[in-house]
């Protein structure tokens, strides 16, 4: 890294290197975030636009679709990040131990999810849940003596969502959680063992403290995953529904912009919202993962 | 880890996981075989009595229910070209990107550097009405072009290229320099053939996210020749007035098969990928 063996003529080369990604990463990236912020002031019409200051913003604090687009997409980080976790957390520790053949073996089982995309396993899960002639209905049918309309009741159908989203989410921390495992060197275990201490302990003070940064980067992807559910929200339910209970931040951004009456400016408000709060998110990883990667 | 009984627990309730874990993707594919009649049936068909190849006739075959010629045969070719173009692209942007910040120094390295981990964790959806607006403005609705050029930079891919160029041995890039390589030399005889692993990963990741993305996609298709395989078999359930389950389950499975072949090929890429953004180096 400090090999500054060049002269001053090349100290802007780097610069050129840059320059094919430049264009679009402005054009595309960098540019929507800051119009977005912008367009959330404005009152956007076909004939003429006008400055409103934080109107936008007012009429969220008001809006109750929107206070269940937040309280929805809580929801489903507390319901799904944790439990992807634990899950992924489990499946790794019990498949490291198994050698190399398990664990290529089980990584693809778990990957393979998120090979077939959201949109494909949306298709097979609203079937699944289906209540006339859905496979969950014919197993509940057995075990509670009852049909249950998992996608129509208010109590049901987020929980469901939720399932859904971790079935498809579990590829990439196993395959993050493995890759730590192997990380840490035998010496550490040998040393434990000689002081004593049991499986369970090894796994509580040893291997869990080790694998901490995996499971903060892990956490962190995930929350970031999750707070963009959109997918699920879509496919399987009606408009958010019943009564508001699966409508996500990305959903009824989604809806107020491009369903009738197309209220971009009101949209780009809630997109700004969740730009606020991915923003702190993402700084909160850098700073715990910063100490200890080395990323500069 | 030797002893028996352990060892089986592990290998049972792992088993349990994965089954779990894939029969969703089961259900996909044997459904798809089926008629509408049997997919409803209860108790449900756990393997096709009768299979038959009518859903998939409906989406490749001439005269479609649908809309049209052979749509899926369309959207597939939509989304492959799509999602080659995004891969190429932002496998080109990336790996010069990533050169540039691992193996240069230059002003504003760490503005730049620091620009791109920030976009990486942000998603897309947050500027969404802006880019959309945008696309409307430069005229690419229903255009290749307006589901391809969003994609061309990659953040991710270039926070990837440049951990991995930055652990190159600088010893090796002095060397040829000394040797009277110019910068793009190196870059082009040195550091490119050295980063194989990395290029394959981004290639691999950028198709992928191309392919399975959805959103995007959906808002700037209204025609059905242009729509996408995700945007298409999604709207096989939307548009049609009964949920056919068993077509719906064919273009989902049509989806899928591309990608899963395209996964069989780089499967080595992969595994480096996801762990490269979480591991140091």
């Amino acid at each position: 890294m400090n090999t500054d063996d060049g002269g001053s003529r090349r100290e802007w080369t780097g610069w050129l290197f840059l320059l094919p990604v430049s264009l679009p990463f402005v054009m595309f990236v960098l540019w929507p975030l800051v119009h977005g912020v912008l367009l959330s002031f404005f009152d956007v019409q076909l004939t003429e636009t006008r400055f409103i200051g934080l109107d936008n913003y007012r009429a969220l604090v008001d809006d109750e679709a929107f206070r269940y687009a937040i309280r929805n997409t809580c929801l489903f980080v507390v319901l799904v990040v944790p439990t992807v976790w634990l899950i992924t957390l489990t499946i790794a520790a019990l498949v490291y131990p198994l050698g190399r053949l398990a664990q290529s073996y089980f990584r693809l089982a778990f990957y393979l999810p998120v090979v077939a995309g959201s949109v494909c396993l949306a298709m097979v899960w609203l079937w699944i849940f289906n209540d006339q002639y859905g496979l969950l209905n014919y197993l509940s049918a057995d075990l509670f003596g009852g049909r249950v309309d998992w996608l129509g009741r208010t109590d049901t159908a987020l929980p469901s969502l939720a399932v859904v989203v971790i079935s498809w989410s579990l590829g990439q921390p196993v395959i993050i959680f493995l890759a730590a495992l192997a990380g840490i060197p035998e010496e550490v275990y040998e040393a434990a063992t000689i002081d004593g201490a049991g499986p369970v302990r090894r796994f509580w003070h040893v291997t869990l403290p080790m694998l901490r940064p995996a499971s903060l980067f892990v956490v962190v992807t995930q929350t970031i995953g999750v707070f963009q559910v959109f997918v699920v929200v879509l496919l399987l339910t009606v408009n958010g529904g019943p009564a508001h209970a699966t409508r996500t931040i990305v959903y009824g951004m989604y809806e107020t912009a491009f369903t009738p009456p197309y209220n971009f400016d009101y949209a780009a408000a809630q997109g700004s919202l969740l730009l606020v709060v991915l923003a702190v998110v993402a700084i909160v990883q850098f700073r715990l993962l910063g100490r200890q990667t080395h990323w500069n | 880890m030797k002893s028996g009984w352990t060892h089986w627990l592990a290998w049972g309730v792992l088993g349990i996981a994965a089954l779990l874990a894939l029969a969703p993707l089961y259900w996909m594919i044997s459904g798809s075989f089926k008629l509408q009649s049997d997919a409803m049936q209860t108790p449900p068909e756990w393997f096709p009595e009768d299979p038959t190849l009518e859903n998939y006739r409906h989406l490749f075959g001439a005269e479609s229910l649908w809309t049209g010629r052979r749509p899926a045969l369309r959207w597939m070719c939509n989304s492959l070209l799509v999602a080659v173009s995004i891969a190429a692209g932002a496998v080109m942007t990336s790996a010069l990107a990533g050169y540039a910040l691992g193996k240069q120094r230059f002003p504003g390295r760490r503005i730049v550097f620091w620009l791109v981990v920030a976009t990486m964790m942000l998603p897309r959806q947050v500027a969404l009405v802006p880019l959309y607006l945008l696309t409307v403005r430069m005229g690419w609705m229903d255009s290749y072009t307006g589901l391809i050029a969003p994609y061309l930079c990659f953040p991710f891919g270039i926070f990837l290229m440049r951990q991995f160029m930055n652990q190159l041995p600088d010893e090796i890039l002095a060397a040829a320099r000394i040797d009277g390589a110019s910068e793009w030399g190196v870059y082009w005889h040195v550091v490119l053939p050295m980063s194989r692993p990395a290029l394959g990963a981004v290639a691999i990741f950028s198709f992928m996210g191309a392919w399975n993305e959805y959103l995007w996609q959906l808002i700037v298709t209204n025609r059905p020749e242009m729509y996408t395989l995700p945007v298409g078999v999604s709207k096989l359930v939307s548009t049609l007035t009964s949920f056919d389950l068993g077509l719906a389950m064919a273009g989902a499975t049509v989806a899928f098969v591309p990608m899963l072949a395209v996964f069989a090929m780089f499967q080595r890429y992969f595994v480096k990928g996801v762990s490269v953004g979480a591991l140091k180096g």
